[in-house]
């Protein structure tokens, strides 16, 4: 066991999937002598070539586009998409070739491409550096989606991307790159759990908190001072965006009977509403309340100042859990709200 | 000072885009007249040398064979047998000269409209014509025949030909990589990143543009304000600019940027300056956007009649020689045509295969509620898809 930071567990596991395979290629800009903009990959380039850590111009159809090339071939490519924001003009290549080539030809070509996204706010940035454009690839089928929320899992979780041989985007919440953790590096991939499967953070009775990614640990705190109200939070990591480990989240709320979602993306279509929507449908009958979510705005990411605002903090998903509760919250006495049907 | 006088912000200056020709047709290598004569050319006539004339005569007939394809899944597509179907009519020799150039290993990827470079490669037409049938989006094993299947997206696939040719690269490989696209492709912004990481990293691709004059309705002087070719030096990419209805300049060109390539030599850009007889597909009017009289000009220098009068001139094109292509042309016709009226229904359940290499809940439940819900109409309606409607 040792202590590393988020970003250093990344980098021990990208070297661990480099040194197992050498077909394992990064791509990126700015990756390899500078190691990243947040140093995810210091030191591979030194270590494994330019051959392999690939600094690469600055064009992300043409980093995701070559990429499905090298795929093509048989390599193994890492993408680095420098933050969020700057996903949407390799949004073709992802959604139209990178999803649909293995369908598109029958299983013969495989696409196994990682797609490292460092997303979310919080960290104060400008204009496109604090996105959660997570929804737009969960909506999009050849495509596997996981956020990472611990120094262990995103060590752990990095390899069985790699190793998939499907694509899949691996969205890392920026702000908590600097969060420590234990990682156990002895841990084998074949017996971590499955890529796909969610996991119970804390265990409680009165209620089911779903989060992912940077709000793990917001939800975290939340059940803490629940607790304090007399309220028992259960806290699940969905861990995996696409697909849904929905037998823990069903066996949850079946015992709870109420489910608040909890995300920084905005509200509409978003994951929020897929989990209500599915949780609806597989435990209608031992829902007490309305699924509810607490979610960013249906608007553009605000501007730093503004952010505290849009991103679910502590005191607002509090208050989601008082409307699945039914206790009083901010939406008590509005007219056709019954305090429960909006974030 | 008069609207025309006043500059790109005039009006005038915009109507006068949509009469633009784009640049000059004849500003190219030329091996072979429309006439049919040979012409010489320093530079070029050593690369293609070595053709004899049974290599000629080869080159006849795909070019026949490939046309009489495009007939018959034409005539497919008016019989309700094909949901759409895009010619290749007139481009004949850009794609066989090309084609031909290429060694089994190099790597090819298409657009949507090289049925003539498929057929080259040894894939059965039919497979492309399942494609438009809507049995399948693909067709065909990319790694048996070294051929990516058709890329619908406009461009993507050059970035795709960029990215195999790094891992070439990588591997230490002898072989090379080509890409084809269209003049209007070559407005895309994929196109210019492909040749961007390209020159970055010395890839062995060659860029093949057939310049066809025509984007569906948008003319060529809509992309290009001056030759395609030239753009690629501007990215370090040395280029060519051929008569793309000159099968043997194409040839030689392909052959030039196909031997730089395996050399070391890095990327290459060839524009081929050729014309799409027919319709974009089977779906759009031409006669509502081209002037009757630009098809009888490029008529007048058709691949498949200059090729033949340089064979009559040498004697080689006899009317027994003539009869025996058209037979051949006229066979893989009808065996195009049997063999996709008989593909097989796809099973309904197909639907859900090849979306992930492995297990996915979501869908594999999606799956198991279908095939469920299909369970009951029956047995015998169970594996079709027109079995779902109640």
């Amino acid at each position: 066991m040792s202590q590393l930071t988020f970003g250093r567990a990344i980098n021990a596991g990208l070297r661990k999937a480099m040194e197992r395979d050498a077909k394992v290629v990064l791509m990126g800009e700015d990756i390899g002598k500078l190691g990243g903009v947040f140093r995810i990959t210091d030191g591979l380039q030194k270590d494994f070539g330019a051959h392999r850590v690939i600094d690469t111009p600055l064009a992300e159809s043409g980093i995701m586009g070559t990429a499905v090339g090298l795929a093509f071939r048989g390599y193994r490519p890492v993408v680095e998409i420098q933050f969020d924001g700057f996903i949407y003009p390799a949004f073709d290549q992802i959604v139209a070739q990178v999803a649909k080539l293995h369908y598109r030809t029958q299983g013969k070509v495989k696409m196994p491409i990682t797609i490292r996204v460092p997303f979310g706010g919080g960290i104060g940035s400008p204009e496109h550096h604090s996105e959660s454009p997570e929804a737009y690839f969960t909506h999009t089928s050849g495509l596997r989606v996981v956020s990472v929320s611990n120094p262990q899992d995103a060590y752990i979780m990095i390899q069985q991307a790699i190793a998939s041989d499907d694509p899949v985007l691996y969205f890392e919440p920026k702000r908590r790159y600097h969060t420590k953790g234990e990682v156990d590096e002895s841990i084998d991939l074949s017996t971590a759990p499955a890529l796909g499967s969610a996991r119970v953070v804390s265990s409680g009775s009165d209620v089911t908190l779903v989060a992912y990614g940077p709000l793990v640990a917001t939800a975290n705190d939340v059940a803490l001072a629940a607790a304090d109200e007399g309220i028992s939070v259960e806290v699940i990591d969905l861990r995996s965006l696409s697909p849904i480990d929905f037998p823990p989240i069903e066996a949850s709320v079946r015992k709870t009977g109420r489910l608040v979602v909890a995300h920084e993306a905005s509200q509409t279509g978003g994951l929020g509403a897929e989990l209500a929507a599915s949780i609806t449908e597989r435990c209608f009958n031992y829902l007490e309340a309305a699924p509810v979510r607490v979610t960013g705005f249906d608007v553009p990411y605000p501007p730093s100042k503004l952010e505290k605002h849009h991103v679910p903090d502590l005191d607002r998903i509090l208050d989601g859990i008082d409307r699945a509760m039914g206790r009083p919250n901010s939406l008590s006495g509005l007219t056709g709200q019954e305090g429960s049907s909006q974030s | 000072m008069s609207a025309e006088e006043s500059g790109p912000a005039g009006s005038a200056a915009l109507s006068g885009w949509e009469g633009r020709k784009g640049p000059a047709d004849d500003n190219f290598v030329q091996l072979l007249s429309p006439a049919g004569e040979r012409l010489s050319n320093p530079e070029y006539d050593s690369w293609i040398e070595d053709l004899s004339d049974q290599d000629l005569l080869g080159y006849y007939e795909d070019m026949v064979v490939v046309r009489r394809i495009d007939t018959e899944a034409t005539a497919l597509q008016r019989q309700g047998q094909l949901a759409l179907w895009a010619p290749l009519l007139g481009q004949e020799a850009a794609q066989i000269g090309s084609a031909r150039a290429l060694q089994p290993a190099d790597f090819v990827f298409p657009s949507y409209r090289e049925n003539g470079v498929a057929y080259v490669r040894g894939i059965d037409l039919v497979n492309s014509l399942r494609i438009w049938r809507g049995n399948t989006h693909g067709g065909w094993d990319p790694y048996e025949f070294n051929m990516a299947t058709p890329q619908i997206i406009i461009g993507a696939q050059t970035l795709h030909a960029t990215g195999y040719a790094m891992g070439v690269v990588n591997d230490g490989a002898d072989s090379a990589v080509i890409t084809y696209f269209g003049d209007g492709a070559s407005s895309q912004g994929d196109v210019n990143e492909a040749m961007v990481f390209a020159a970055s990293f010395q890839a062995p691709v060659v860029f093949f543009c057939q310049n066809n004059h025509w984007a569906i309705s948008e003319p060529v002087g809509l992309q290009a304000h001056q030759a395609i070719a030239d753009r690629a030096p501007g990215f370090g990419i040395p280029s060519m600019r051929v008569d793309g209805n000159d099968v043997l300049a194409v040839l030689a060109a392909t052959r030039i940027a196909l031997d730089r390539a395996r050399n070391g030599g890095g990327p290459s850009f060839i524009e081929a300056v050729t014309y799409r007889m027919g319709p974009h597909t089977t779906a759009d009017d031409p006669t509502r956007y081209r002037d009757a009289n630009e098809l009888e000009d490029w008529a007048a220098k058709d691949p498949i009649t200059r090729l033949g009068a340089l064979l009559d001139a040498k004697g080689l094109l006899t009317e027994e020689a003539k009869a025996a292509v058209q037979a051949k042309a006229d066979q893989v016709a009808k065996d195009l045509r049997a063999n996709t009226i008989s593909l097989p229904e796809p099973e309904a359940l197909q639907v859900f295969d090849n979306v992930y290499s492995e297990p996915h809940s979501a869908l594999e439940r999606q799956r198991e509620h279908y095939q469920h819900y299909l369970a009951g109409f029956g047995p015998a309606e169970n594996t079709a898809a027109e079995g779902a409607h109640r």
